[in-house]
């Protein structure tokens, strides 16, 4: 990755506070086309804040993001989806009462523009957009590997099935950017290898991916660049290897006296 | 394409089906003349009931907003209707006229409602759309002074019935020997507006909107971050729900000839809930039987307790209308125990793929 590569999200100075605690305090950092860019840093750190900040969640108290050179601010979330920026969720947080395929049907939503009188109307133009948001919607979850639950509720889905539908979801909106909070949480090894292989398939189908991860394997294995919060900061950001070495990002993961324990080791 | 009223495995039976229920429905109100002709103002009444339920199971069923206040909307169809073909103003528009009017008059209504309280859920909605419906009420009952526009308590009489040129919806016609009736006309306009109701119920459940409510009602975050304008979805389900309302409140206001506050009071807007839930929110045919259920279950019993205990003791013991709200009330609570979801719970749809092949895995 040449540092001529194009930006496709920039933050600069992105703060937010809930009351006196300080959830981010100007994180600044820039994800290029193309790229698996990871989040990591202990509970608490912020992270999810970013998230939520970045989709339009919650407003910032200070600085804006900047995705594909025009400004985030104050764009709803919604409006943020139709930019171009997908997120999936800590929580899973799918349409539990829905069909695994309706799941991703309703991710096409926000590509899709039949109205309530051609909905009630039924025209050609309208059946021709529902055979094509089935089509869509049954393609995403063979892509992801969901497909033979496609008739079943979310919510009985085994929890593996449904990260990878969630991811499904997220990706009917055709995403530039694609924004997982913890996919790898609660898989075992089997399934974060075939999480691994996904992430990798939808990065080579061009869509840059940003991650949240605790899994340390995944994340200095799967991405470009990672991007380390503590506190609300950012302490460290570049290539996996040379952060994993960073003394601050020690001390934030293990506690100061571990690392230097691990210094002179 | 699957038929647009019935899925099944076996076309031909499901349209045979369709056929006998069509032919049932069509004899229906002769049959019911010869038990009484009150029995087909019940019918009518019944099917003003169906329509109501769908309009609030937009709301409620597909969107998930608690809507305790939506008598309110049929409270303004009615009014609408009448002060537009009465006596009262002296305006005698046709029905055809009204009827869109009414419909549009709830829907900003119901726009009025939503805007306020978007961002309200649950128990916090179902206050202020309660407070709504009886602000509405008390509207109502109030604006006869100091320009009368509503009566106030007395009500407006006189209402015009439906006329089409020198064809009238009140009185009777015979044709070829059979006497129809006014309710026996109205019932069958009913008829036909409830077949064009439910049509386009199943029709918006199935489609983008439909799915977009029904991603806000699961969780709305979810929905906005999957690009839903949650804001726009909510609005449209208010607006449609208080449409619907609108329309059967006209038609309430023609067929009773007489309309007053009265008939607005917020055990109507629970009864309606009622209808829907123990239906089976979101399922519109849960709702259309719920509907019918709870129409007609409270007036089989008032005819059929008084007889009962007349024959069982040979006097009266406790009064017929009692006992009929104490069997009605066991009634929903048991249901409620036992059947939680309503008694067409919301199914999950299955779709027929063009595409692959999707076996029915078995559900947990």
């Amino acid at each position: 990755m040449s540092d001529t590569a194009r930006a496709l999200l920039v933050a600069n100075g992105i703060s937010k506070r809930f009351g006196g605690v300080h959830a981010l305090s100007g994180v600044t950092f820039e994800i290029r086309q193309g790229e698996i860019y990871g989040l990591i840093g202990p509970n608490g750190a912020g992270k999810t804040t970013l998230f939520n900040v970045l989709t339009g969640i919650y407003p910032a108290d200070g600085g804006e993001f900047a995705f594909e050179g025009r400004s985030l601010a104050a764009v709803k979330p919604h409006e943020v989806a139709a930019r171009g920026i997908a997120r999936t969720f800590q929580n899973i947080r799918l349409f539990a009462n829905l069909s695994a395929l309706e799941n991703v049907m309703i991710g096409r939503h926000v590509r899709t523009h039949a109205t309530v009188f051609g909905a009630i109307m039924r025209n050609a133009r309208t059946r021709e957009e529902e055979r094509a948001i089935e089509k869509r919607g049954y393609a995403l979850l063979e892509y992801v590997g969901v497909a033979r639950r496609a008739n079943d509720l979310a919510k009985h889905l085994a929890y593996g099935d449904q990260r990878k539908l969630e991811i499904a979801r997220a990706l009917a909106t055709d995403p530039r950017l694609l924004a997982l909070d913890e996919p790898a949480a609660g898989m075992n090894a089997t399934e974060t290898a075939a999480l691994r292989a996904l992430l990798e398939r939808i990065r080579g189908d061009g869509t840059t991916i940003l991650l949240i991860e605790h899994d340390m394997k995944l994340v200095m294995s799967l991405c470009d660049r990672v991007l380390v919060l503590d506190y609300g900061k950012k302490i460290a950001e570049g290539p996996a290897a040379v952060v994993q070495k960073d003394e601050k990002v020690i001390s934030a993961y293990l506690g100061a006296d571990v690392a230097l324990d691990v210094k002179r080791a | 394409m699957p038929h647009p009223l019935i899925e099944s495995k076996h076309p031909a039976i499901a349209k045979a089906g369709l056929v006998l229920i069509a032919i049932t429905l069509a004899l229906l109100p002769f049959a019911l003349a010869n038990i009484g002709t009150a029995w087909v103002r019940i019918t009518n009444l019944a099917i003003l009931y169906v329509l109501l339920s769908l309009g609030l199971n937009i709301v409620v069923g597909f969107a998930g907003l608690l809507d305790l206040g939506y008598i309110a909307f049929y409270a303004v169809g009615a009014y609408v209707y009448a002060l537009l073909a009465s006596a009262h103003f002296d305006l005698h528009l046709p029905f055809w006229v009204i009827l869109p009017i009414g419909a549009l008059v709830a829907c900003v209504f119901g726009v009025l409602l939503g805007t306020p309280t978007l961002k309200l859920r649950g128990d916090y909605l179902a206050i202020v759309t309660l407070g709504f419906g009886e602000i509405i009420r008390i509207f109502l009952n109030n604006l006869s002074r100091p320009v009368n526009i509503t009566n106030g308590a007395m009500g407006i009489t006189g209402i015009d019935p439906f006329r089409f040129g020198t064809f009238s919806f009140a009185g009777t016609d015979t044709v070829a020997g059979l006497a129809f009736t006014g309710p026996i006309k109205y019932y069958y306009l009913l008829l036909a507006v409830l077949l064009v109701v439910i049509v386009i119920n199943l029709r918006l459940q199935d489609s983008r909107i439909g799915r977009a409510w029904e991603a806000i009602r699961e969780d709305e975050v979810a929905a906005r971050a999957m690009g839903i304008n949650t804001r726009n979805m909510k609005l449209l389900a208010f607006a449609m729900g208080a449409s619907f309302g609108g329309i059967a409140g006209g038609m309430f206001s023609a067929i009773q000839g007489f309309i007053s506050p009265e008939s607005f009071v917020l055990v109507e807007s629970v009864n309606v809930l009622a209808m829907v839930v123990l239906g089976g929110m979101g399922n519109i045919f849960g709702v259309i039987l719920g509907a019918l259920l709870l129409s007609f279950v409270p007036e089989v019993l008032r005819y059929t307790v008084g007889p009962a205990q007349m024959a069982l003791f040979g006097r009266t013991i406790i009064d017929p209308e009692v006992i009929r709200m104490l069997l009605f009330g066991i009634t929903l609570v048991g249901m409620m125990l036992f059947r939680p979801a309503g008694i067409l719970p919301s199914a999950l749809r299955k779709r027929e793929l063009e595409t692959a092949r999707v076996p029915a895995a078995t559900t947990a």
